[in-house]
């Protein structure tokens, strides 16, 4: 296998797009990364979506999109994990050139939610859970994260202010992300007042419904000739499962899939988790952050949210997490999420992240899940 | 929403019936073929007793297209007192009077309906128990 770098950047704006359509906002995506990599070919397209086909009646993605980034004849799929599909495609990419089968080649993430009714969004978004066991029972994604919420509150003696910390950073740090979706920072007055979805989870704790596209250009890292400048090397590539559905854990407070491909990742990386010095955690939902935090080996059982309160998770904290707003303050175009966690790992280990550098980044982690962690996605980059 | 899709469901919808392992004895459900403590593909249909505790709940304020004439409705993660966890709406109850750990019984309710003239899909709910029997 040959080791494989970025080279190229580019990312739209998340926001509600009204005027602009999924191939509008790949393209942007897609051309502004393939300028930053100072190359005008790819030999193939990995394009992460989880929902064209349902909202707005679109399947085929890779030719599409291919085609309108003048790229027509060349492979060209959609990968789909749920709301991890954006790091799925990047881990398909990472095949293609790790393999030696292709040496330039673009990864993607496309998303569109916001034209649709809001009833008809939740109910696809809820596609990533189990459908005959889960979504008959009218059991929304947020429902699903707000049950596993309820249950650790109560286990682990809680309340819902002890999980501010995290949406107060993410605002935080999305207020210098000119890419992000919400810039203001908010307070915890803000946090404890939000209305509930699905009680424990209020507004608060969930990200939002948005689109947005994002792009990575990926080549061996011993080809990259000129491109070598800026390049950053992704010094593993791993993905783990866990059962689609919740009522199939014996355990259902614990990610194993978050556990199986980040210790996979830090094998493949030669790392430890106290290594990392930055983490674009999924935080859809605080309590996933939490989860996430301690399956992933950052904290012991039932103390991810204590890193939090502890402080130690803000730009000059001991693990920077969502340094450029997160899924909950950048936002979530899901299929696409996976891909702004990379874009933006990168930009930090190039010193280009601004007001939101991190200082001395060398080890940067992303983790993109489908479903409630059924799929788990992470990248670990070095520069 | 198709026929055939819910028709295959019945026996779980109206009766629990998972599977149990022959080999090792796990019980599941929803069933599956293969056993995920041994491998066994001995597997054969069990019927739970539909009695267990509540794991999780979570009152909905926003729902998913085609349950939103039902809002505010309760779901929750009920552990069956032979293992399974099941997924299912808690009803018959005052949310704020439910607690983690209560017992609750399966009731057989009608989950949803696809407009006036389309397919009404009946299936399990919850309810608390009296007295906690």
């Amino acid at each position: 296998m040959r080791d494989v770098s970025v080279v190229g950047i580019g990312q739209a704006k998340v926001k509600e797009h009204w005027e602009r359509s999924l191939r509008d906002l790949a393209t942007e995506a897609i051309l502004g990364a393939l300028k930053d990599a100072h190359v005008d070919h790819a030999d193939a397209l990995y394009v992460g979506n989880m929902l064209s086909g349902e909202l707005a009646g679109q399947e085929n993605l890779g030719a599409l999109i291919a085609d309108q980034v003048g790229l027509r004849g060349i492979e060209a799929l959609k990968v789909e994990a749920a709301c991890g599909g954006g790091g799925a495609a990047l881990r398909v990419g990472y095949l293609a050139v790790a393999s030696g089968q292709f040496d330039v080649v673009i990864v993607a993430g496309a998303e569109k939610l916001t034209e649709t009714s809001n009833c008809l969004t939740t109910a696809s978004l809820a596609m990533a859970a189990d459908g005959d066991y889960e979504t008959i029972h009218g059991i929304s994604f947020v429902a699903l994260n707000a049950l596993l919420m309820k249950r650790y509150m109560y286990e682990y003696d809680l309340v819902p202010e002890d999980f501010a910390a995290f949406t107060l950073n993410a605002h935080a740090n999305a207020v210098n992300n000119p890419y992000a979706m919400f810039r203001a920072p908010i307070t915890v007055e803000q946090y404890k007042k939000s209305r509930d979805i699905a009680d424990p989870i209020s507004v608060m704790d969930s990200a939002p419904i948005c689109d947005g596209a994002a792009a990575l250009v990926l080549m061996p890292t011993n080809r990259l000739n000129g491109n070598g400048a800026r390049a950053i090397k992704i010094a593993a590539s791993a993905s783990g499962t866990d059962s689609l559905g919740l009522q199939d854990r014996r355990d259902p407070l614990w990610l194993s899939a978050v556990e199986i491909s980040s210790q996979k990742a830090y094998a493949q990386a030669g790392i430890a988790p106290q290594d990392v010095d930055l983490f674009e955690v999924h935080d859809a939902f605080s309590i996933m952050s939490v989860m996430s935090l301690e399956a992933a080996g950052f904290a012991e059982r039932g103390r991810g949210a204590l890193l939090a309160r502890e402080g130690q998770i803000g730009i000059q904290g001991k693990l920077p997490l969502s340094t450029m707003g997160g899924l909950k303050a950048r936002g979530h175009p899901v299929g696409a999420t996976g891909v702004y966690q990379a874009v933006e790992a990168v930009t930090q280990l190039r010193g280009q992240a601004g007001k939101n550098q991190v200082p001395d980044a060398h080890i940067a982690m992303t983790q993109s899940l489908g479903g409630v962690a059924a799929n788990a996605v992470t990248h670990i980059f070095t520069n | 929403m198709d026929l055939a899709r819910n028709w295959r469901l019945k026996d779980q919808r109206f009766r629990l019936e998972g599977t149990v392992c022959a080999e090792c004895g796990a019980k599941f459900f929803p069933p599956r073929q293969v056993c995920t403590e041994c491998k066994s593909t001995n597997l054969t249909p069990h019927e739970f007793d539909g009695h267990g505790e509540l794991y999780s709940f979570t009152t909905l304020r926003s729902a998913p297209m085609g349950y939103e004439d039902q809002l505010p409705y309760v779901v929750g993660m009920v552990k069956l007192d032979e293992g399974p966890i099941v997924e299912a709406q808690i009803t018959d109850v005052n949310p704020d009077a439910l607690k983690i750990g209560q017992r609750v019984e399966m009731v057989t309710r009608k989950l949803r309906a696809y407009g006036d003239d389309g397919v009404i899909v009946y299936g399990y709910k919850f309810r608390p128990v009296a007295n906690g029997a």
